[in-house]
This record gives C-alpha cells, structure tokens and sequence, in this order.
C-alpha cells in the first residue's frame, strides 16, 4: 500500500504490451448556450489508463460522467485540451499522413449504443460489409465473397440467411453482430463500444456480450467497452474503471473492485445494482436518494490523490467534509 | 392470500389483441387473464415484441387501429372498461388510472414549462382554478422531491433523473387507483432508477395505488414487484409470486431468461 502523487499516476500501469495508452487526457467544451454566460465544461480531468493488446477495459459510469467522451478522443473525433493518447506507442495527434491515419482509422472501430441507426436502412448487410472490403482491404470477386462470408461466421450469423437481408429484417441482436461483422472486416484491433448493450432485450444481451468476450479471447481483439452497467462490465472486462464528473475515481480488476469498493461513490453504484434477493423500500425513499446526493457532491470534488489499495487496484482519496 | 375476500382492482380475462396487417391477422396478445389487487406491483416481463405494451395501451384503451381488442373483458374498480363511452373514457383515464411511458424522458412538451403540464391534466380533470392547479402541482413536486420553484423551467432545463420525477408526479395528480409503468427506468444509470424507485415505493405505501410494471430487467423486477408475470409471444406462461419465481421459476421460458441475465457476482 502507497500513496503516489498527481504527476505520475500513468507510470503505475505502465507496461510494454500496451496497444493503447492514455496520459494525463483532460477534454473541456466551451458552452455558448443562447440564453445564459458563457461556461466551461469539464469533460474529462487527468485521465491516465492503459489497456494492453487482448484485453477488455470497461469504462464504467453514468451519463455526462464523460465516459462517451473518452470513447471519442480515442477515436480521434475531437482533440483533447491536453495530455496524450497513444497507440501502439505513436501520439494520434502526431499522425500526419495518410497511410498513417487511415491505418489508425481501421485498427480503431467503434459500435454504438443504437443499433438500428448504426446501419443504412436502405442498403443489405452484404453492401454494410463489402464496402469496407473493398475499401480497406481492397478485395475484389470471389476473394471479397469468402471474406464477408468468413466474418458473418466469425460472429455467429448465417451468410446465407443474412447477407441479401435489410437492416429492418434483423433483431437488435443480430444487427450488433452485423456492426461487429464491420469492425472486423477491416481488421480492427481495438474496438471502443459505447453501450453496445444497452438497448438490447436481456435475453440476447448475453449472447452479443459472449460473442465479445471469444473474439477477445480468440481473436485477441482489444476491446474498450463504455457503459453504465457494471455487472456487464464485470462478464467482460479484465480491468474495470469507475469514472464520475471527468475523473476515474476507482480502477483496477473487476473482482477486487466489486469485492472490496473502496470509493463512496463506487459503493454507492454497487448498492444501487438491481439485486433480486433485496426487496425495495427498506430504507425509505428519500435516505437513499440524500445518500446519493452526498455521495456525489463528495466524487465532483477534485481529488488529486491517488492511493493503492492492493496491488493494481486504485482509489482517489476523497476528503470527508465532516 | 390475505385478499381473497377483496375483490381485485383490475380483472382482465381472455384479453385478446389483434392488428389488422395487409399481411393478414397478427395476433399479438393472444387470451391473457391476470388480475391486479389494490396496493399490488405486478410486474410484467417479456421480450420485444411478446405484447407486454400492447397489453399496457390496452388497459387503458389507449390501443389505435390496426390494433383491436376482439375478445376479453377488462374491469378496473367494478366498471368494465371496454363498454365505456368516449366521454366517460376520458374523464375515467388519468383519474383512475395513469401511466408513465417507457420513453418518459421524452413524454414532456419541450415548449411548455413544467407546471403548465400539470395544469393541462388538473384543470381538464377537476375544474379546478390555475391557482388552485398550481397549489396542487407546487404539493406535488415537493413530494417527489423537487423544490418547486423548478415549476417555471422547461423540460431542457432538468436532468433525465428529474425529468422522469416530474412524469411520475403528473401520473400521481389525480390519485391514480392504478399506475402503468412501461419500462420507467430503463434509460436511466442505476443510481438514478435505484432513487426513483424507492420514492415510487415510498409514495405507494402513503397513497395505497396498484401497479403494473413492465420492464425486461428481471432483476429490478425482483426487487419491486410482488407478484411476476412472465410473458412469451402474446402469452402469460407463468404468474408467481416474485420470491417464488426467482427461487423456482417453472416454466421452460422463464428459467431461460433468468439463466441469460447478466448479474453481478459480488465476491
């Protein structure tokens, strides 16, 4: 057990076989609303991570938390306001020209929340796989044929059944997996999902997230999964982050997290997770909700700093007020 | 077992709901019986697309063509719902019963402001003067634990989380016998639907209404339903008590969906 300060919280995970690293990122958003001043916005606030090539790390959090955020600079859709993001050991920023950057853009896919507005309503799932084929890996006839037939199976659909199919003709289920199919094709290493789950019914969310969790541990796909639900963080992931108003308030590995919380807030989401064996109104409603609200003003606090509570596993230290 | 003698607040029997598609008759809830006793939580799981909604607009006849009710009878509070006329109908819906929308973040008007939505439902339902309305919508906004003086903000103004209170506060405005929830969290972070639920829990235990509460996350459902109907392709196929069906579900269907819920394993 340790105390580390501020300036070096991203030497803690530091390792060689890291495929992404992310340093000291902070992103804020100048809000120019029509009616009001002027503000700042905060998005995300000294981040520091890594996630090495074949794992899975789940940003955990609830919304404006600035998880979706994080997704995004990652993706290179905005620059951050300082601090760095590399992958495989090359800054994102730097990368100038374009066989660079278009081979950043293929080692990094992205799935959405929705998956029905993911895909062209107007197109088949042939046409949604054949064009980034043809445009990425620059295949044609019966080669680009055995390839969209060789990722369909990868990710558990029938081409035969699918391929000629619209968008509207799938299930949600199918649809992700049609999204996954894509990230594929152009032989994504890392692929960020943003609440890949979310609007999916329970019954098929668990074979979408065991459909992830093979092509990590087959396929050796990184995966960055964002998402407000940690019991599909915990099936998933190898390194958990909890993430509240910008700032990863407690990370390391899922078991030792859920185990043994140790920030507020982190016991605060823990307890709020749907538990059939609990019946609700035991403590009244407004002591939880007052609960929260303290638990909240208390993780908005910036608190720079950083304690180990057993090996790779951190907290930020929170100051109690009273 | 206690309310054998009671009759039950809502009595639905062989409810069936067809819609009239150019490819033909869909029948999507196909003969359903279930009552709901005063003070209940029902709680009603499915997939997509197994009814549950329909049955939900059902109940209220708020069901538009193609749908249609072809067979079954409806009875909530001793009157049979489907030979009300027009004009009873709508003094009937909201006063009796009301209904939180699954998409409830999305259920305000962006361009009136809070209390102008209550006043829409309490001057329609009771005469009563805009004072007297926004005394009532002030009363009612303190109890799901707004500071009224949020009245005068549009919906834009307030989070997901208080957006969701102030549909559950106009739900309550008229003292529902029943309220129909149709996946009122499912929007929301966990910490969020935990609070708004235990105020919901809270609040029944003070005014004594019913519930129907639709959702597919069948561990919440757990938590605050009493009783559990688990529904398949337009068809109850089992109703428990939720300590029974949690620890022995009988049917096939609903130890399957237990099965592929992905719950927490806390070490």
């Amino acid at each position: 057990m340790g105390i580390h300060a501020t300036a070096d919280p991203g030497l803690i995970m530091t390792q060689s076989s890291e495929l992404l690293r992310i340093e000291g990122a902070s992103k804020s958003f100048q809000l120019k609303p029509m009616f009001g001043a002027a503000h700042e916005l905060v998005a995300l606030n000294n981040i520091s991570i890594g996630i090495e090539a074949g794992k899975a790390l789940a940003v955990v959090g609830e919304s404006g938390s600035g998880k979706s955020t994080l997704g995004r600079a990652v993706t290179r859709l905005f620059h951050l306001t300082s601090g760095r993001i590399s992958f495989k050991g090359k800054d994102i920023a730097t990368l100038r020209t374009r066989p660079d950057k278009l081979d950043y853009l293929r080692s990094v896919q992205m799935v959405f929340q929705d998956p029905f507005s993911a895909l062209n309503p107007a197109h088949t799932i042939r046409h949604h796989l054949e064009r980034p084929l043809m445009l990425h890996a620059r295949l044609r006839g019966p080669a680009l044929n055995t390839a969209i037939h060789e990722v369909l199976t990868d990710v558990e659909l029938d081409p035969e059944v699918t391929l000629h199919k619209y968008p509207h003709e799938l299930s949600g289920g199918q649809r992700q997996r049609v999204n996954l199919a894509r990230a594929l094709a152009v032989g994504a290493e890392l692929i960020i999902a943003d609440e890949p789950t979310s609007m999916l019914d329970v019954s098929i969310r668990s074979s979408v997230l065991g459909l992830m969790r093979r092509m990590k541990e087959t396929r050796a796909i990184t995966f960055l999964y964002i998402t407000h639900d940690i019991a599909t963080a915990q099936f998933i992931a190898d390194d958990i982050a909890i993430m509240y108003a910008g700032q990863f308030v407690e990370w390391g590995k899922p078991e030792r997290i859920i185990a043994n919380p140790q920030h507020p807030y982190t016991q605060l989401l823990l307890s709020a997770v749907p538990d059939p064996a609990v019946k609700l109104g035991g403590g009244g409603g407004k002591s939880f909700a007052s609960h929260a609200e303290t638990v909240r003003a208390l993780a908005r606090k910036p608190a720079p700093q950083i304690m180990e509570v057993a090996p790779g596993h951190f907290v930020r230290k929170v100051e109690f007020a009273d | 077992m206690t309310s054998i003698v009671q009759k039950p607040l809502v009595e639905v029997k062989g409810l069936k709901v067809d819609f009239l598609t150019a490819k033909g008759l869909f029948t999507a809830v196909k003969g359903v019986d279930f009552s709901i006793d005063r003070g209940e939580v029902l709680g009603l799981a499915g997939e997509s697309g197994s009814g549950k909604s329909t049955i939900a607009l059902a109940l209220m006849r708020l069901h538009r063509p193609p749908a249609i009710i072809s067979e079954g009878s409806i009875s909530v509070d001793g009157e049979d719902v489907l030979a009300m006329s027009e004009h009873r109908l709508r003094q009937w819906r909201w006063a009796s019963v009301s209904m939180v929308f699954q998409s409830a973040m999305n259920s305000l008007n962006p361009v009136l402001t809070i209390f102008e939505q209550f006043r829409d439902v309490i001057v329609q339902h009771t005469g009563k003067t805009r004072r007297q309305a926004r005394e009532r919508a002030e009363e009612l906004l303190t109890m799901i634990g707004i500071a009224p003086s949020r009245l005068d903000d549009y919906p834009h103004q307030l989070s997901g989380g208080m957006r969701q209170r102030v549909v559950l506060a106009i739900a309550l405005a008229l003292d529902p016998k029943l309220i129909i929830m149709d996946e009122p969290t499912t929007a929301l972070d966990v910490v969020v639907q935990r609070e708004i639920l235990e105020e919901i829990v809270a609040l029944k235990h003070k005014f004594g209404f019913a519930i129907l509460f639709i959702t597919h996350d069948l561990a919440l459902m757990g938590q605050f339903a009493d009783r559990i109907a688990i529904m398949l392709e337009g068809r109850l196929v089992e109703v428990a008590p939720s300590t029974d069906l949690i620890a022995n579900p009988q049917h096939d269907y609903s130890r399957r969906l237990w099965a592929s819920m992905p719950l927490l394993t806390r070490g």
